[in-house]
């Protein structure tokens, strides 16, 4: 099971939830298992069926190239982050 | 609006000698860029307080935004391209480069051409009177540390030579 | 993709490490270096830009008929040539941006919304008749009520800019009703209320920072020139062609393939040149006249309507017990985004409280809209600023607890496993060993000395975190006959990278680094490569080149192969050559191989591409400085400074240093001298170099640098970028360095003598 970290705004969607435990192959499935649980965490965060533009996924502690099919292991922690630019 | 009337200059760019026809409004900056194909000279601010467009003007360091072309005739110019002698560079030159005094280098040039002005009059400056004779001349990229070292070890090379 | 360099042991490097002359310096040093203001072309126009003279108006109407009657004038263009563009946010450039807000950033629409917007493009035959046709378009405005401050900004009553933004993040209640603030975001771990609780000792301050620029010595400028079947190329001075290519695309509506977009050389940029300004102009004008057209800005359009980063607003509150471990951060941060949505403060709040160990934190952040240039990246965008705030009240909450600042640090280091305000943890990281280095630095245990009569003297310390971008990069080698290579990257070189690759190419192909001829290529030249920005060069592209020379290798172990007619496992590259493993002594050199190259198969070119984000190493660096504080006049002079950093591995220590020196100077600017300053009805009335005031060379001492290498992992070489953490320390350095002289706490940048004074009459 992976651990779903869930953004400070949006825990009042998961009754104050910070992370939800669930399973599934890639962040997508991640995030459609929470969703179940909490309907509007993936609304929140997904656009056109790919993350937001304002939104970026970090998986152990990587910002994951791959967003929503970026693949997760039995034990990841995902965090939803703001994408980082620089100068 | 009439067309403004040419005016005809003859001076001495770099050794040689060169004429051109310019606006009275233009600047040498301008000139030298535009007319002159001399474009190692830049542009910062046009207005005097970056010293990128630093050229030697007779025996001054002169901001070449601040002169009108109309203003040089019959007078001696020395810019970033008249440094090196042919393939030879400059001991300044060279000692940039070894140095690593330079990043995006666009304020390079300014730089040389001041630092060649103070080496003329001064051989053997100290470190304060050369952050004294380059404080017109702005760079961004390296906090000026390197230039200096680099201007420093230029100095010594050619009082050593 | 990448190699697993975690396959490679360490290694003794012949090439890296080493201080090489840069490829590009001899044009650089004699004036051939062609940079964008340099770039003529036949029959080239030139351009000028109408721009608001007023903070906040409504355009009522554009009279462009007394310029167009101009002779000499060519082209007129203003927002009624801009297509409409789609109003959400896209993934575009860096991060995501409003592709209907950057095309009313390039030409105003219904409103202008800062001093310096444009208003409408000219092009004419010479730039004196370009300027005189700019001054012959009537402009009829309805002046508007600025705003230009956050606080006032974020009042219920403020003077709306965009009647359709809502905050995004808000108060649901509000959802209805326009506000200044584009987004709110919460960061939040532990529990930052027990966290206090634990705490013996709490100090909360509010700062307040100004607006800054960047201050690249080279004005933006574009020179576009439109083929009659509407293919276009642009040749400006950008850290990103791929992203000056796209965000023309997506405001002119044109397909990635009709643009072609020349870097020219880069009169540097520290972020300010990752966007678009005169690229689209020149563009639209360029097509509408049918000649080439040059753009350059003045410095003052430059300081007026291009990218500063944001002045801000910041409350913190901090904890620590006697023994010293802070117990939790509470933190809001307001930031300018400048007249469209978009500022650095998350980055700000995720990197304010990174270079500790704190189990409660809690950080907000607001983006807030006002009537000042839109805000572009700056070095670290957003972590200063956070830095000043949180680092001082880390040195005032030492001394309060009677212990070294630099003890403190060095007690709630963060370290490799700490997690972060938005969650991830750090991954290697060289914090702590960045804070031995400095307990142990010569400065450190260097008297301080007194100063004469009315001046103090006084030390401080700061740290700095910055993430560090990966982004995409490409990279071709070509092998050439003579066994010489050619290094292609499409990554802008401003401090070096050009050199820094091609060592890290010669060091794989085992090739004197002079034999490696670096360029910077085009957008059809090269596959795409992200922008010049995020530390991200020598990380990235540089992983592509070390990629691409191991697609050589491979190539050349096919061609030994192939000529010794054995099998490819029969075969290895080992320093600039091809051994048989099979046939005793049988070696075949690069140049032999390259010279043979057209009998064994064709050409041997090497190509890789990356998306570096799994590589990303981040960045800690620090500041250790010596002030003398006048306390008649509040004047603050630098008189030692040292600046650590931990780059993982150094590639050409040279650039390093400069990089380190570089922003720690930019750093010591925002502290002491620089700010935006406008008048009340938001007119910018420093908007040149000399009230603009940046750092001389006789304002400083020396910049010491000390490099740290605390190798990243995920990197072949254990490069971490370097470019942009060097600035985040210097403004809290000072602050806390003014205190130690004086006991005066100024929570204000920037520490101009006004402000010094002040603080000195209200010390406790």
């Amino acid at each position: 099971m992976s651990t779903v970290f869930i953004p400070p705004a949006l825990r009042r969607l998961t009754g104050g939830a910070e992370r939800v435990v669930v399973s599934g192959a890639t962040v997508g499935d991640l995030l459609d298992a929470v969703d179940r649980l909490h309907p509007g965490v993936r609304d929140a965060l997904v656009r056109d069926d790919e993350l937001a533009p304002h939104v970026a996924v970090s998986v152990d502690d990587v910002v994951a190239p791959a967003g929503l099919a970026e693949e997760v292991t039995e034990s990841s922690e995902v965090h939803f982050v703001p994408p980082l630019g620089g100068g | 609006m009439s067309k403004p009337q040419k005016l005809h200059l003859s001076t001495r760019l770099n050794g040689e000698d060169v004429e051109f026809l310019c606006e009275a409004r233009q600047s040498l900056l301008e000139v030298l860029r535009d007319e002159l194909g001399h474009t190692g000279t830049k542009e910062g601010c046009a207005t005097g307080d970056c010293g990128a467009c630093s050229v030697i003007l007779d025996d001054r360091v002169v901001c070449s935004c601040l002169v009108l072309a109309a203003e040089v005739e019959g007078r001696e110019i020395t810019t970033v391209e008249g440094l090196a002698d042919g393939d030879h560079l400059h001991p300044l030159q060279r000692k940039f480069l070894e140095h690593a005094a330079l990043q995006c280098g666009v304020c390079t040039p300014g730089f040389l051409v001041a630092a060649r002005a103070l080496l003329d009059r001064n051989p053997d400056p100290t470190e304060r009177e050369v952050r004294y004779h380059l404080a017109g001349n702005l760079c961004r990229c390296t906090g000026y540390d390197k230039i200096i070292r680099a201007v420093l070890d230029a100095a010594a090379e050619m009082r050593s030579t | 993709m990448s190699t697993n360099p975690m396959e490679e042991a360490p290694r003794e490097y012949r090439v890296i490490g080493t201080r090489p002359i840069r490829h590009d310096g001899i044009d650089k040093v004699t004036g051939r270096a062609v940079y964008g203001a340099d770039v003529s072309l036949p029959g080239l126009l030139h351009g000028s830009v109408v721009r608001s003279p007023h903070a906040h108006a409504r355009i009522l109407s554009i009279d462009t008929s007394r310029a167009a009657a101009l002779p000499g004038v060519k082209a007129i263009v203003t927002s009624a040539d801009l297509p409409e563009v789609r109003d959400r946010e896209e993934a575009l450039g860096e991060g995501s941006t409003n592709p209907r807000h950057l095309s009313h950033n390039i030409l105003a629409h219904d409103k202008v919304l800062y001093h310096g917007h444009a208003v409408a493009a000219v092009a004419a035959t010479s730039p004196h008749v370009a300027a005189e046709a700019a001054g012959l378009i009537q402009v009829e405005y309805e002046v508007l009520p600025p705003v230009l401050d956050v606080r006032a900004a974020m009042a219920d009553d403020a003077p709306i800019l965009h009647a359709d933004l809502r905050t995004a993040g808000g108060d649901p209640k509000k959802a209805g009703t326009p506000s200044n603030v584009a987004m709110i975001t919460e960061f939040e771990i532990g529990d930052v209320e027990a966290g206090f609780a634990a705490a013996d000792e709490i100090i909360e301050r509010t700062f307040d920072t100004a607006m800054v620029h960047q201050g690249y010595i080279e004005p933006h400028n574009a020179v576009a020139k439109v083929d009659p079947d509407g293919q276009a190329t642009v040749w400006c001075s950008t850290q990103g062609a791929f992203d000056v290519r796209h965000l023309c695309a997506e405001v002119l509506g044109l397909p990635l393939s009709k643009l072609r977009v020349y870097p020219a050389e880069i009169g540097g940029g520290f972020g300010g040149k990752t966007t678009i300004y005169l690229e689209p102009l020149a563009i639209l004008l360029a097509r509408a006249s049918g000649h080439p057209v040059k753009l350059v800005m003045s410095r003052s359009d430059v300081l007026r309507a291009t990218g500063p980063t944001s002045g801000s607003h910041i409350r913190v509150k901090m904890g620590v017990t006697r023994d010293g471990t802070l117990t939790a951060v509470d933190a809001s941060l307001a930031y300018e985004a400048g007249a469209y949505p978009g500022s650095p403060v998350r980055m700000g709040a995720m990197c304010m409280a990174s270079p500790f160990a704190i189990e409660n934190q809690r950080m907000v952040a607001y983006d807030v809209c006002v009537n000042r240039p839109k805000t572009a990246a700056y070095r670290a965008p957003g972590a200063t600023n956070a830095a000043f705030a949180c680092e001082t009240i880390v040195d005032e909450l030492a001394r309060k607890i009677g212990m070294d600042p630099l003890e403190l640090r060095r007690k709630n280091a963060a370290h490799e496993g700490t997690p972060m305000v938005h969650g991830p943890k750090h991954r290697r990281i060289g914090c702590a060993e960045l804070l031995e280095a400095a307990q142990r630095s010569d400065h450190a245990s260097a008297p301080l000395g007194n100063a004469d009569g009315p001046r103090k003297r006084g030390r401080g310390f700061a740290t700095g975190y910055w993430f560090n971008a990966g982004l995409q990069s490409s990279a071709t080698i070509s092998i050439n006959p003579d066994g010489t290579a050619s290094l292609v990257t499409g990554s802008p070189d401003i401090g070096g990278t050009r050199t820094s690759c091609a060592m890290m190419a010669a060091e794989e192909l085992g090739l004197p680094v002079e034999l490696v001829r670096p360029s910077v290529a085009d957008t059809d030249s090269i596959g795409l490569t992200d922008v010049t920005g995020g530390s991200r060069v020598t990380l990235a592209t540089g992983l592509a080149v070390h990629d691409a020379a191991q697609d050589v290798k491979r190539q050349l172990c096919e061609r030994a192969a192939r000529t010794w007619k054995c099998a490819i496992e029969e075969v290895r590259f080992d320093d600039g050559g091809v051994d048989s493993l099979v046939q005793d002594g049988e070696r075949l050199s690069l140049a032999e191989l390259a010279k043979g190259a057209g009998r064994t198969g064709g050409p041997i070119v090497g190509r890789a591409t990356v998306n570096a984000q799994r590589n990303v190493g981040s960045a800690f660096g620090g500041m250790m400085v010596d002030v003398e504080v006048d306390t008649e006049t509040g004047r603050v002079d630098v008189t030692r400074c040292t600046v650590f950093q931990d780059v993982g591995k150094a590639i050409h220590p040279a650039y390093v240093e400069g990089q380190m020196q570089g922003g720690a100077v930019q750093g010591i600017g925002w502290a002491l001298n620089e700010e935006y300053v406008y008048d009340d009805e938001g007119h910018l009335e420093n908007d040149g170099f000399l009230d603009y005031r940046m750092p001389v060379a006789l304002d400083l001492p020396m910049i010491e640098p000390v490099i740290i290498e605390v190798a990243n992992p995920a990197h072949p070489y254990g490069v971490r970028g370097v470019g942009e953490v060097s600035i985040v320390a210097p403004p809290a350095a000072i602050a806390n360095a003014i205190a130690d002289a004086t006991g005066a706490r100024v929570e204000s940048l920037p520490m101009s003598p006004p402000r010094v004074l002040a603080a000195l009459h209200t010390r406790p």
